[in-house]
């Protein structure tokens, strides 16, 4: 057999492995999906809230549209965080993590098998939390360049899946504290990527680590997409520094990964836990 | 992936070697200066397996077995010596070992949600397999085992820890390896399903030229299939040989009836000879903390 074929055998693996593990825990699925409709309506309604609260009603309607694609965008890259960099907390602990490594297939295989997967899906459920939103509220979008929004969407998966393989490398390194790690990177990228606020509120000292997450990129390029129309051409400048972002996060994530998988070979740390 | 057919040694293993730093993760900072705490799981091991054979290592529990079995399934690194599987190094071209070996260990370790189809349809999946040929072979390979058609489509969780452990011994059958590690496959099977799975060895050995490195501490399994069997303690291979060489051999020290009179004459002569600087090598298969 070709080395080709077997990779992308070995890939589709990943995915049809993941769809079907999605199919068994389908309650919990729905429970997700529900939670997510829920916090993009809840975050949503801070907008017509505050108009309620102070009597003034500048820019609500901005705002609308500010805040839900900010959750928006979050709940679709959560999803795509969480497919990736929690895949090799899950086969440790369901005991499959040596079998996985000793299969004959790359690494880059396995991450993107799990990669694909993580944004199909995503897509899908965030297009659902979309669909059931959009009968909450009159949104104005006429003006919105839909295009250049998927662009920025897809471009940047491409980066933040690089920074989801670099958060999958912490439980290799560490066998119990390294799931734990990677929620705390997950809680980190929500609050300096700009999800409901612009980053240049943030405190100085914390504004840099907004320019390392392909999310702050990503909602800036939409936001210019939905609330100005901006085309990519206008928003070239933002194009260019998710590229950037993009073409260093996503190799450096596999490194890192290799580099971590190296370290728990050398250390013993490659096993069930838990 | 075809073995070369000059390659008439399956396993060759020399001088190897791994130690554990049970300290966990060290940051090399000034005032860090606390000592290794050292752990000899491997102890200049060597042996050859040729191929076709059945290979026991037999041992306690903690002997090193298990890491033995991890750094020839290409898991762990060595840290000295050299492994070759048909000649291949497990380090420099462990992208080829793993086509020709699979393993079955003591602990099934499945997605517990999973059938045992979606579970073998996944592993043979990754390694290259065809779909529908896999799909027939999964379903030859349990029914063979004893698994009936109607427990193949159920999650795994559902099945007891013996039927588990079938399913596993399954998945290291269906990839045909040349070389199949067995680590303790039989743990946890009742009578009948041992001897089904037994036999399932043999009559991989005899009918598609595998050999099998099979690592027990169960004597009358060891007896029954292998060929050749190493005694393992603490980290190093103290004899080894076939059956009757073996108690030959603990026949001039002790007791030595049968396999596990021998092992026990061997291995209780061997620790009363223990150098003190390897009696330190306490829990063998120890965890590295964080």
């Amino acid at each position: 057999m070709l080395a080709s074929s077997l990779q992308l055998r070995g890939a589709w693996a990943f995915i049809e492995r993941n769809f079907r593990a999605t199919r068994r825990y389908w309650g919990w699925e729905v429970v997700f999906l529900i939670y997510s409709i829920v916090n993009v309506l809840a975050v949503t309604y801070i907008a017509p809230g505050a108009e309620a609260l102070t009597g003034v009603s500048t820019a609500t309607d901005f705002m609308i549209i500010y805040l839900l694609v900010g959750t928006l965008v979050w709940t679709y890259l959560n999803g795509v965080f969480d497919a990736v960099a929690f895949m090799i907390s899950w086969e440790r602990w369901e005991g499959t993590i040596e079998y996985t490594f000793m299969a004959p297939i790359r690494l880059v295989t396995m991450l993107g098998g799990s990669a694909v997967f993580a944004v199909v899906y995503g897509l899908l459920r965030t297009l659902v939390v979309i669909l059931v939103v959009s009968l909450f509220f009159k949104l104005n979008v006429a003006n919105a360049d839909f295009l250049t929004a998927i662009i920025f969407v897809m471009l940047g998966s491409v980066g933040f899946l690089g920074v989801g393989i670099m958060a999958a490398a912490l439980p290799l390194i560490f066998l119990e504290r390294g799931t734990q790690m990677t929620i705390v990177v997950q809680a980190l990228l929500l609050l300096v990527s700009g999800i409901y606020y612009p980053v240049s509120i943030l405190p100085d000292w914390l504004e840099p680590l907004s320019w390392i997450s392909p999310a702050t990129y990503i909602l800036e390029g939409i936001r210019g997409a939905m609330l100005e129309g901006k085309s990519v051409v206008d928003m070239s400048g933002e194009l260019w520094r998710l590229l950037a972002v993009s073409v260093v996060s996503l190799p450096l994530g596999v490194w890192v990964f290799q580099q971590s998988v190296d370290y728990a070979k050398r250390t013993g740390r490659l096993k069930r836990y838990g | 992936m075809s073995v070369s057919p000059d390659t008439n040694i399956a396993l060759d293993v020399r001088g190897a070697v791994k130690t554990f730093d049970t300290r966990g993760i060290r940051i090399p900072l000034p005032w860090n200066r606390s000592k290794p705490e050292l752990v000899v799981a491997v102890n200049k091991v060597s042996f050859q397996i040729e191929r076709g054979r059945i290979f026991g290592i037999v041992g306690s529990n903690g002997c090193g077995k298990s890491t033995l079995v991890r750094m020839i399934s290409t898991l762990l690194y060595p840290d000295g010596g050299s492994m070759k599987v048909f000649g291949y190094d497990v380090v420099e071209d462990s992208q080829k070992v793993r086509r020709l070996i699979n393993r079955v260990s003591v602990e099934a370790s499945f997605f517990r949600k999973l059938s045992p189809m979606e579970n073998l349809l996944f592993a043979g999946q990754t390694y290259g397999l065809d779909h529908d040929e896999t799909e027939r072979r999964i379903m030859d390979i349990l029914a063979r085992l004893g698994i009936k058609e109607e427990q193949v489509l159920r999650p795994l969780e559902q099945m007891s820890r013996g039927m588990q452990q079938k399913v596993a011994v399954a998945r290291g059958f269906l990839t045909s390896p040349t070389l199949l590690l067995l680590d303790e496959p039989t743990t946890g099977l009742d009578p009948a399903s041992k001897r089904q799975v037994q036999g399932f060895i043999a009559e991989l050995r005899e009918e598609h030229d595998a050999t099998v490195l099979l690592v027990s501490h169960d004597m009358d399994e060891a007896e029954k299939l292998c060929d050749i069997i190493a005694i393992m303690s603490e980290g190093r291979i103290i004899a080894s040989g076939s059956i009757p060489e073996l108690v030959e051999l603990a026949a001039q020290k002790g007791p030595a009836g049968n396999l596990e009179e021998a092992f026990l004459t061997i291995v209780g002569h061997a620790l009363d000879e223990e150098p003190e600087e390897s009696a330190g090598a306490r829990d063998l298969e120890a965890t590295p903390k964080d």
